[in-house]
């Protein structure tokens, strides 16, 4: 029972890396640029629905959606004016950049005076609520955090799958030049998709917010995504989510079983066993160029 | 105009291009031999920590500038130097024993993070150097028999062939003494067969291969001798601090160390000093421009990260030399005189080169 305990509470931490590692793998796929500042997307995520909910006074829900669209706008625009500018640049410097664009984002939450240094609760309809089932108790927003993954992951499928844009974004992130030829706009569903990759991590930040509170540091957590988007194979969508849950679930069980100390550490050590056993994670696909 | 004739081969890899490079480098080593008279305590005490950081900026260099590998964690290697100086200069080794095992102790940890190096790469390799900083910085704190943990170590002044170094001066000139003599070494292994050999696996991997570079011997290497350096300026840092406490070796602070290199300019010697120098100066400048901000703002501690942030981004988009561009500029400007032209520096048009297939 304990043990059943300790895995949902696992699983709905490993929702939330799965779905910040998720933002990642979409922008890798699309554009081979990794976003380190996509913990920090979070984090104004998560600022922006404190925003609309403590300061406009709007519905969690509608507030919810507000935050999604407002940090999808933030992606987009980051791609327009500072990742496009610097296109085929050595990959180092981009990730440079989004590194820069990270500290920027935590540093002017920070200068916002008396919300920045804080931690602030975020209002939810769902506080304090708890499910019983047989002899689990989850808390509401455990629950909350896995039903919303478990959509949105079924959302982009259907996106990605069924749609004409989707398939077009396929296509480019198969090859880019060639996708150019057949017609495809490659820039604009480069910026869409960091829209999305924005607009998945603001999802992850308003429901991590009733589990962790809103603060400027929360952007941390999408380091600890980068393990679970190795795990995954950096190039797999499903695999993100999925190293995210191993991840979370391992990180749960350590916290228990082992001693203190092991808890922050246990995804790096997951992620370093898999550098050294498969490095190309266990959904990654092995391309290799035939001559 | 300046006209260089070359009239030997040994002119093209010697230290200096020509004689007025001697004259200047000689004139800024006079300069810094005579500051402690010149300048006031708190401008010398910032002046070694530009030779501390500079250091380190040089290993960070020869790895990420020279070599082309990320390394996110470089401040554990910072780590492992400062508190092997502390502990064994605590237990009363002679500082250049301690300083040596501080070197080494820190070398071999690089190795060892080198590894994942030979099989992965690029953002692979940035996330193992990030996973193993995390681990240090786990190890720092709860190994509290050495360490002490959170609470603390403080370390004691250095003895060195009976000579106790007491007082900013010497300590300076400790600290400059041995920034000259690493950048001399990483200038010299530039310009030997080693480091030709970083510089074509930072170009290209296959390349290199093929052109008989032993890909995993210098690989490894490069990690050595980078976070042996780094160990270096951990164990001046552990004397200039006098105090150690595991939050000065976080993930973030690798990251501003990777940082100031890029803002001094990526693949340059001077560039590591240059954002020794930037590094040091922020928070001066800072400090500045926060007393013309509104109150709420300028106190605020996210000043610094944003300006920091911005100025990479900035310099990333404009000047991908950071800082050794603006000086390599100017410098050309003048050699060229009258002859500069504007579109000289030019960026050329990049594609961007897949990674996927290899």
């Amino acid at each position: 029972m304990q043990l059943t305990q300790l895995l949902v509470s696992g699983l709905s931490q490993g929702c939330i890396y799965g779905l910040i590692a998720l933002g990642f793998v979409l922008i890798y796929k699309a554009t081979e640029t990794v976003n380190f500042a996509q913990g920090e997307l979070m984090m104004l995520g998560a600022f922006a629905g404190l925003f609309g909910t403590v300061y406009l006074g709007l519905p969690f829900w509608a507030a919810f959606v507000g935050a999604v669209g407002v940090t999808a706008l933030l992606g987009v625009l980051t791609e327009r004016l500072v990742l496009r500018p610097i296109l085929g640049q050595p990959a180092f410097a981009i990730v440079m950049v989004t590194l820069g664009l990270g500290y920027v984002g935590r540093g002017l939450i920070t200068m916002i005076p008396e919300v920045g240094t804080e931690t602030n609760a975020l209002p939810t309809p769902f506080k304090d609520e708890v499910v019983k089932l047989g002899g689990l108790v989850i808390g509401m927003e455990h629950v909350v955090v896995i039903a919303v993954t478990v959509l949105l992951c079924a959302l982009l499928y259907g996106v990605f799958r069924f749609t004409r844009t989707g398939i077009a974004m396929q296509a480019a992130s198969q090859n880019q030049l060639a996708a150019w030829y057949m017609g495809i706009p490659v820039q604009r569903l480069n910026g869409l998709i960091w829209g999305i990759s924005a607009a998945v991590a603001a999802v992850a930040g308003v429901l991590l917010a009733p589990i962790t509170f809103v603060h400027a540091n929360m952007g941390f957590i999408g380091l600890k995504a980068f393990p679970a988007a190795v795990v995954g194979g950096f190039g797999s969508l499903p695999g993100a989510i999925v190293g995210g849950l191993v991840i979370g679930v391992v990180e749960s069980l350590s916290g228990f079983y082992l001693p203190e100390g092991f808890k922050d550490v246990a995804a790096y050590v997951v992620v370093l066993v898999m550098l050294v056993v498969k490095p190309n994670g266990l959904f990654g696909e092995n391309l290799r160029k035939k001559v | 105009m300046r006209f260089v004739f070359k009239t030997s081969y040994d002119q093209d890899i010697g230290l200096f291009r020509h004689e007025g490079q001697r004259f200047w480098y000689a004139l800024l080593a006079v300069a810094l031999l005579v500051a402690p008279w010149a300048l006031s305590e708190y401008y010398l005490a910032q002046l070694v920590l530009i030779c501390i950081y500079g250091i380190v900026g040089l290993g960070l260099m020869l790895l990420s500038g020279y070599t082309g590998l990320i390394s996110m964690g470089h401040a554990a290697f910072l780590g492992v130097g400062a508190y092997t100086e502390a502990v064994l200069s605590a237990r009363g080794w002679p500082f250049s024993l301690s300083m040596a095992c501080a070197v080494l102790l820190s070398s071999a940890t690089g190795i060892v993070v080198g590894l994942p190096a030979l099989r992965v790469r690029g953002i692979y390799l940035a996330i193992a150097t990030l996973a193993f900083g995390f681990i240090v910085e786990e190890v720092l704190t709860r190994w509290e028999a050495v360490t002490g943990g959170n609470s603390g170590l403080s370390v004691g002044r250095i003895e060195l062939l009976g000579w106790t170094v007491s007082g900013t001066t010497q300590f300076y000139y400790l600290c400059l003494a041995l920034a000259v003599a690493c950048t001399l070494l990483v200038r010299n292994l530039l310009r030997a067969p080693t480091g030709r050999a970083f510089v074509a696996i930072r170009d290209s991997e296959i390349s290199a291969q093929s052109m008989g570079i032993h890909l995993a011997w210098y690989k490894t290497l490069s990690f050595a001798i980078s976070a042996g350096l780094t160990g270096l300026a951990g164990g001046l840092y552990a004397h200039k601090l006098r105090f150690l406490s595991p939050e000065q070796f976080t993930v973030l602070q690798s990251v501003e160390l990777l940082m100031m290199v890029f803002v001094g300019g990526i693949g340059s010697v001077h560039g590591a000093f240059f954002g020794a120098a930037f590094v040091i100066a922020l928070p001066q400048f800072i400090s500045v421009i926060a007393a013309k901000l509104p109150a709420a703002m300028g106190s605020a501690a996210g000043l610094q990260a944003t300006v920091f942030g911005l100025v990479l981004v900035a310099f990333i988009l404009f000047e991908p030399l950071g800082l050794y561009g603006w000086w390599f500029k100017a410098r050309t400007y003048l050699d060229l005189f009258p002859f500069y032209r504007r579109g000289m520096f030019r960026r050329q048009k990049a594609f961007q080169k897949s990674d996927r297939l290899r």
